[in-house]
C-alpha cells in the first residue's frame, strides 16, 4: 500500500469516525492537532486506527504534534513502520 | 486547625512515608515522602518569603501537572498565601484568547504573585506592569535549592492561619469560570473531608490513583487534599498523559494496589471503549473498592460498558459508586455505591418528561433509569425547590438546593454572585433533580452550563468567539450541549446565522467557527449548524434563548426524545 492510500484511507475513517462530518474530505496537509481539528479525546483514536487499519502501533507519547500534525505525515510513520 | 499544621504534624509524625508517586509519562516514577514534600514546598515558601509575598494574599499557580506544582501548592500554603492554579496553556490554546483569560483571572482575583515558567515572562512582566498589586513573577526554574534554604524554613507563617481563614480558590476554565473563584476557609475543608472520609470509609489501608487535573475540585479535593492531609497514599498522573493512554491508570491500580478512584463519567465510556486488550495484559483490579462516578451525568450504561469490559481484570461489580459534589460545598454533597450497591431508579418517561415527577414505572409503560448520586453526607442537608423557593416533594423535580458547615465563603471579590447564590441561607446549585427515598438524582440543569468530558464550559464563553468569525451575524449564534450516550458525556453545539453575502461560503465558515473555538476553549465542537437570518429564537428582552433553540435544534435535526 502506498503513501497516498493510506492517506485517502485514513481521511475517510477520520472524518467518518471521528469528525463525525461524511460530507468532509481531508486534504494531506490539513492540520490536525496544533488546530484543534482533532481533539484531545480522539488522539488515542488515531494510534488504534493506524493499528486497526495498517497493523502499525503508533505509541502514546508519539501522540502530539512535534511527531506528527498532518495526514501526510502520520501516513509517512505507517509507511516506515510497515518497512 | 489549618493545612500547614497539619501537613507539618503528619511529616513530623511519618517522614519516611511515601505519600505520592508521581507517573509520568517515559520517565520512572517519584516517590515523595513527608519529609520531601515538605522540602520542596519549603523550597517555594522562601522564593514567596524572600518576594515579600504575605499570609493571606493570592499566589496564582500557572503549571503543568507535575511535583513541581505539587510543591508550589503546598509551598504557597506554607506561605499562608492563597494557592489558585490556573489550568495550563496547552498547545491548542491561542496565547491571545489564554491571556485575556489570565487578565479577567488577575484582574478579579489580585494576585500578590504569579508562579510559573520562564517562558511567560514576557507576557507576565507586560500584565505585571498594568497591575501594580502583582509584586512578584516567580518562575519554577529559579526556584533555589540546596541547603541554604533548607536551614532557613521550619518557621513557617503558614502555621499561624486562623481557621477561619481562606486557605485556596477553586476555578472553573473560560473567562466566565475565572471570575467566579470559589474561595474555602481551612475550616470548610476540614468539615468536608472529616465528614466525606468517614462516608468512604477512608483508611490507612486505602491507595488513592487519580490522573484529574488539580484545577478541578475533584482532583484537587478528593484525589489530591485528602489523600495528603488524612496520610493516603496517591498515586498521581497527569490528564495530558492519562487521555493519550488511558491504561496507564489501570497499570497505576494494579502496580500500587489502588483501592479508589474517581472519575466523570464520560472516562467510564473512554476506558471502556479505547484500551487495547494487549495493553490491559497483567493487570489486576481486585483492590478497587470504589471507582466513583461524578462531576457530570451520570449514566447506567456507562457503568455497564465498564464494568463488562474490566471484570475479566477482577473488577468488583461492588466497586461502582456515585457522587454528586462542586466546590462550592468544598466537594461533595451526596455519596451512594459505598455501603451498598448504587441505586438506579427506573421511572416513567413521559410522566418524568412532561410533569417532571419520577414516577417509577408501572404498567410496561416507556422508562429511563436515573442513577442514585446518594443520600446527603452527615453534615450536608439538601431540598429540593420549586422557582418561587418552596421545598417540592419527594419524586419532584426542581432545583437542589443545600445547607452545610463547608460551604464557601463567597466567590472571590465578586460578592454579587455570591448574594444571588444564596436563598435564606440555602445555596442553590443551579442543578435539578428529585429525592426519593432520602437518595438524590440529578437530572439536569437550570443554569446555563456545558459539561464535556467532567470540565465546565461557559455557553457565553463560546458564543463570544463565534461572534468575532467573519460571516457570522453579529450576535447571532448560541452554543449548548447535548448528551451523547456513546461517548457518555455532552457534544458541544453551535448554531448561528450566517450573514447573507456568505451563503455560498457555509463550509468555511463553519471550519473557522470550529478552528476558533477550539483554540480558544480547547473544546471541539460536534456540529456547527448554520442557519439563515431569523432562524434562531429570542426571549422576550432581546436576548437568545439558549433552551427553547437547543429544542428547536433537536428537533429539526431528529433528535428529539419526546
Amino acid at each position: 500500500m502506498d503513501k497516498n492510500e493510506i492517506i485517502e484511507k485514513l481521511g475517510k475513517k477520520i472524518c467518518e469516525d471521528i469528525l463525525k462530518d461524511t460530507g468532509r474530505t481531508l486534504a494531506p496537509d490539513e492540520v490536525l492537532i496544533s488546530s484543534g481539528l482533532i481533539d484531545s479525546f480522539s488522539l488515542v483514536d488515531l494510534a488504534l486506527m493506524a493499528e486497526q487499519m495498517f497493523g502499525v502501533r503508533i505509541e502514546d507519547y508519539e501522540l502530539n504534534a512535534d511527531t506528527f500534525d498532518n495526514l501526510e505525515q502520520l501516513a509517512e510513520i505507517i509507511v516506515e513502520r510497515k518497512g | 486547625m489549618n493545612f500547614s499544621k497539619r501537613l507539618l504534624e503528619l511529616a513530623g509524625d511519618y517522614p519516611d512515608r511515601e505519600i505520592i508517586h508521581f507517573l509520568k509519562t517515559g520517565e520512572s516514577d517519584q516517590h515523595l515522602t513527608y519529609r520531601a514534600l515538605i522540602e520542596g514546598a519549603g523550597r517555594y515558601q522562601a522564593a514567596l518569603r524572600s518576594r515579600n509575598v504575605l499570609q493571606g494574599e493570592v499566589v496564582i499557580l500557572i503549571l503543568q501537572q507535575s511535583i513541581e506544582l505539587v510543591y508550589a501548592y503546598f509551598g504557597t500554603i506554607l506561605n499562608g498565601s492563597i494557592p489558585s492554579i490556573m489550568p495550563f496553556l496547552t498547545e491548542k490554546l491561542l496565547p491571545e484568547k489564554y491571556r485575556k483569560d489570565l487578565v479577567s483571572l488577575i484582574e478579579i482575583t489580585q494576585p500578590s504573585a504569579i508562579l510559573t515558567y520562564r517562558d511567560f515572562t514576557d507576557e507576565l512582566s507586560e500584565i505585571q506592569a498594568n497591575n501594580a498589586f502583582i509584586k512578584a513573577l516567580l518562575f519554577s526554574e529559579e526556584i533555589e535549592t540546596g541547603a541554604a534554604v533548607l536551614a532557613g524554613t521550619g518557621n513557617y507563617p503558614g502555621t499561624e492561619r486562623d481557621g477561619n481563614d481562606i486557605v485556596l480558590l477553586q476555578h472553573s476554565s473560560g473567562s466566565t469560570g475565572l471570575q467566579k473563584g470559589v474561595a474555602l476557609t481551612h475550616q470548610a475543608v476540614f468539615h468536608q473531608l472529616d465528614c466525606y472520609s468517614k462516608t468512604i470509609r477512608l483508611s490507612s489501608r486505602d491507595v488513592i490513583v487519580s490522573w484529574l487535573p488539580l484545577y478541578h475540585d475533584m482532583g484537587l479535593i478528593a484525589c489530591f487534599l485528602m489523600p495528603i492531609l488524612y496520610n493516603v497514599p496517591l498515586e498521581i498522573m497527569s490528564p495530558f498523559d492519562w487521555v493519550r493512554a488511558p491504561h496507564r491508570l489501570f497499570q497505576a491500580i494494579s502496580h500500587y494496589r489502588g483501592t479508589l478512584c474517581w472519575l466523570p463519567n464520560f472516562a467510564y465510556n473512554f476506558c471502556a471503549q479505547k484500551i487495547r486488550p494487549a495493553d490491559m495484559e497483567g493487570i489486576e483490579l481486585s483492590t478497587l473498592r470504589a471507582v466513583i462516578n461524578c462531576s457530570e451525568p451520570m449514566r447506567r450504561s456507562s457503568h455497564q460498558a465498564f464494568l463488562e469490559r474490566f471484570s475479566q481484570y477482577g473488577l468488583q461489580p461492588s466497586a461502582i459508586a456515585t457522587c454528586y459534589a462542586m466546590a462550592e460545598n468544598v466537594f461533595a454533597v451526596t455519596q451512594d455505591g459505598i455501603d451498598k450497591a448504587v441505586t438506579y431508579d427506573e421511572i416513567d418517561q413521559e410522566t418524568f418528561q412532561k410533569d417532571k415527577i419520577a414516577r417509577k414505572v408501572f404498567n410496561n409503560r416507556p422508562s429511563v433509569y436515573q442513577v442514585s448520586a446518594g443520600k446527603p453526607i452527615a453534615n450536608t442537608q439538601v431540598r429540593i425547590m420549586d422557582d418561587d423557593g418552596r421545598e417540592l416533594p419527594d419524586r419532584h423535580v426542581g432545583e437542589i438546593v443545600i445547607k452545610s458547615n463547608c460551604m464557601l465563603t463567597g466567590y472571590y471579590h465578586r460578592e454579587d454572585e455570591t448574594v444571588n447564590s444564596f436563598s435564606e441561607g440555602w445555596f442553590k446549585t443551579g442543578d435539578l433533580g428529585y429525592l426519593a427515598e432520602g437518595e438524590l438524582y440529578v437530572s439536569g440543569r437550570k443554569k446555563d452550563l456545558i459539561i464535556v468530558g467532567g470540565k465546565n464550559v461557559y455557553p457565553q464563553d463560546i458564543e463570544a468567539v463565534v461572534n468575532e468569525v467573519e460571516g457570522v451575524h453579529p450576535g447571532r449564534c448560541v452554543a449548548f450541549g447535548v448528551f451523547n450516550e456513546e461517548k457518555g458525556t455532552e457534544d458541544v453545539v453551535v448554531i448561528a446565522e450566517l450573514e447573507r453575502d456568505f451563503a455560498e461560503k457555509d463550509r468555511q465558515v463553519a471550519d473557522q467557527i470550529r478552528k476558533m473555538v477550539t483554540q480558544s476553549t480547547a473544546v471541539a465542537l460536534r456540529q456547527v449548524y448554520l442557519v439563515n437570518d431569523f432562524w434562531l429564537i429570542k426571549t422576550s428582552s432581546g436576548k437568545i434563548a439558549r433552551a427553547a433553540n437547543k429544542e428547536k435544534y433537536l428537533f429539526e435535526t431528529g433528535h428529539h426524545a419526546g
